[in-house]
């Protein structure tokens, strides 16, 4: 396959875009994998792309129900960042932001990531000092993170509203400049056309039906495309890790499925720079601007478990008043569209990385609200896991049996209800 | 909109209601092994389809109930009181009987 570049866009803009190729070929299933990665979204692709560029496996399938990309990889706000405290998740992020910074050209496809700055607003004196905590241990563990007062935060963005009358008057802001946002599709299509460069067949339309096993081992997936026998079979599923946990009866997890809304407004002249959080009280809202012009936002969960990818009103209701009462000026704005995906929302808000009850079946599952951003560096320590057969130091906690051992990594001090970790 | 019909007040929107969680979950004794407590608090069947839930009509007669609603269609099949010594009651006057 040859490489992208400029050039090339300029030579075929004079051809009638005649010179270019297939992104990635529609191979058909081989009968036996060294590895195979069920779940083509941003997770799956990224593991098959790390497993052949970094461990050398290239003989590998990733076998998708649906289209790559088609799941929650297209439905979500596409928000990139690392302000995470925890241990575990604070080293994790924070690889992932750095995969996020060279990944483009890693890739050799233009995701669009722009680091538009994440600037979360603060409404109270409490809210400030916590966030000066979590700031200063994102600063000493080699990130960046900035506390603005209200000066700046107006000079920056002077059309939120500031207004002393507002139910929670804004105070200030934390802000990541690193952070910011990427073009969904093409992470998805960029790490599909990396890994299929490196020989790995991606098996579209080829939905599991069956998980085959021989006592404390698994043999091979049966699909709707015949059996698959591989050596190695890891699950990016998020959404649906349940479903096929039951196909390889392997009983519970500590997970709940629930759905998600995104919404997008009709697209507007340049608008807002950064991604804003408002988020204090009942309120719990994010908002950035498409490079299309499109308002990208969204805010809580349904609430209610749910498999469905339907979204419902109350909480269109919910994210239109934040809108209008952080962004007055958005108050006549239409509404486009407005999606819905499922999480696996976990049991401390976390997301698991690990090892099976089965000797070489591996999970890479409860990614919760945080998927998007994470799915550089899951795929990047689900590869090492898979190939090396033990998981790397920044993932040793990203374990089932977590819980267990008092060991929850609970970011948001929710406690054990799966839909509060939002 | 789903549209919870509660026992006591009648068919209401379920912004009224609060989702409370998997009404299967039955917690063991308080001096059971630490397994079985970590089952009941952490680990989950997550079903795709019909399952039993619990949701307080928060904004209505705040009381606490048990809707059994499919995850996959959102189809309601049953609502009853989540207290059994309420739901009997309820029950048996459906039935024309009396407890006493």
């Amino acid at each position: 396959m040859k490489p992208y570049s400029a050039w090339k866009v300029f030579v075929n803009g004079l051809t009638g875009q005649k010179g270019w190729e297939r992104a990635w070929r529609d191979p058909e299933p081989k009968a036996q994998y060294d590895a195979v990665i069920v779940g083509a979204g941003l997770h799956g692709l990224a593991t098959a792309y790390y497993l052949a560029r970094n461990h050398g496996i290239t003989n590998i399938a990733v076998v998708e129900k649906g289209w790559l990309g088609g799941g929650n990889a297209g439905r979500n706000t596409t928000i990139v960042r690392s302000n995470y405290m925890l241990p575990g998740n604070r080293e994790f992020y924070e690889h992932s932001l750095k995969l996020w910074e060279n990944l483009s050209h890693d890739l050799n496809y233009n995701v669009m990531f722009s680091q538009r700055a994440h600037v979360t607003l603060l409404h109270s004196p409490a809210a400030r000092d916590a966030a000066a905590r979590r700031y200063n241990t994102m600063r000493l563990t080699g990130s960046d993170g900035e506390l603005w007062d209200l000066e700046t935060l107006k000079r920056t963005i002077p059309h939120l509203n500031y207004s002393p009358d507002a139910r929670f008057p804004i105070i200030g802001a934390m802000a990541q400049p690193r952070a910011g946002t990427a073009r969904h599709d093409a992470v998805a299509w960029g790490y599909a056309r990396g890994a299929d460069q490196y020989g790995v067949d991606i098996l579209q339309n080829c939905e599991v039906t069956g998980v085959e096993r021989n006592g404390s081992t698994v043999t091979g997936l049966q699909t709707s495309r015949g059996v698959i026998r591989a050596k190695k079979i890891g699950f990016a599923v998020a959404g649906n890790t349940s479903r096929l946990w039951r196909m390889a009866e392997l009983g519970k997890l500590p997970i709940e499925s629930h759905k998600l809304q995104a919404f997008v407004s009709e697209p507007l002249k340049p608008l807002l720079d950064h991604v804003v959080v408002f988020g204090v009280g009942g309120a719990h809202f994010y908002i950035s601007q498409s490079d299309k012009g499109g308002m990208v936002f969204g805010g809580d969960l349904d609430w209610y478990k749910s498999y469905a990818q339907r979204g419902n009103l109350p909480i269109v209701q919910d994210v239109a008043e934040c809108a209008t009462s952080i962004l007055p000026c958005l108050g006549r704005v239409r509404l486009l569209r407005h999606w819905s995906g499922i999480m696996d929302m976990s049991m401390d808000g976390s997301p698991f990385i690990c090892k099976t009850p089965l000797e070489n079946l591996y999970l890479n599952a409860g990614w919760n609200y945080g998927g998007f951003k994470a799915s550089p560096a899951s795929g990047w320590y689900f590869a090492d896991l898979i190939a090396n057969n033990r998981p790397d130091p920044v993932i040793a906690n990203h374990t089932l049996d977590r819980f267990a051992r008092g060991i929850n990594i609970d970011e948001r001090g929710a406690g054990p209800d799966p839909k509060l970790h939002g | 909109m789903l549209r919870i019909s509660c026992p006591f007040c009648g068919v209401r929107d379920h912004s009224e209601f609060s989702y409370g969680g998997d009404a299967s979950v039955e917690y063991p004794a308080l001096d059971a092994p630490e397994c079985e407590w970590i089952e009941a608090v952490f680990q989950r069947e997550n079903p795709d389809g019909v399952q039993f839930e619990t949701w307080q009509h928060l904004h209505g007669c705040r009381m606490w109930l048990v809707v059994e609603r499919d995850t996959c269609t959102h189809a309601i099949h049953s609502v009853r009181p989540a207290h059994n010594g309420i739901a009997r009651v309820l029950n048996n006057e459906a039935a024309g009987t009396d407890e006493s």
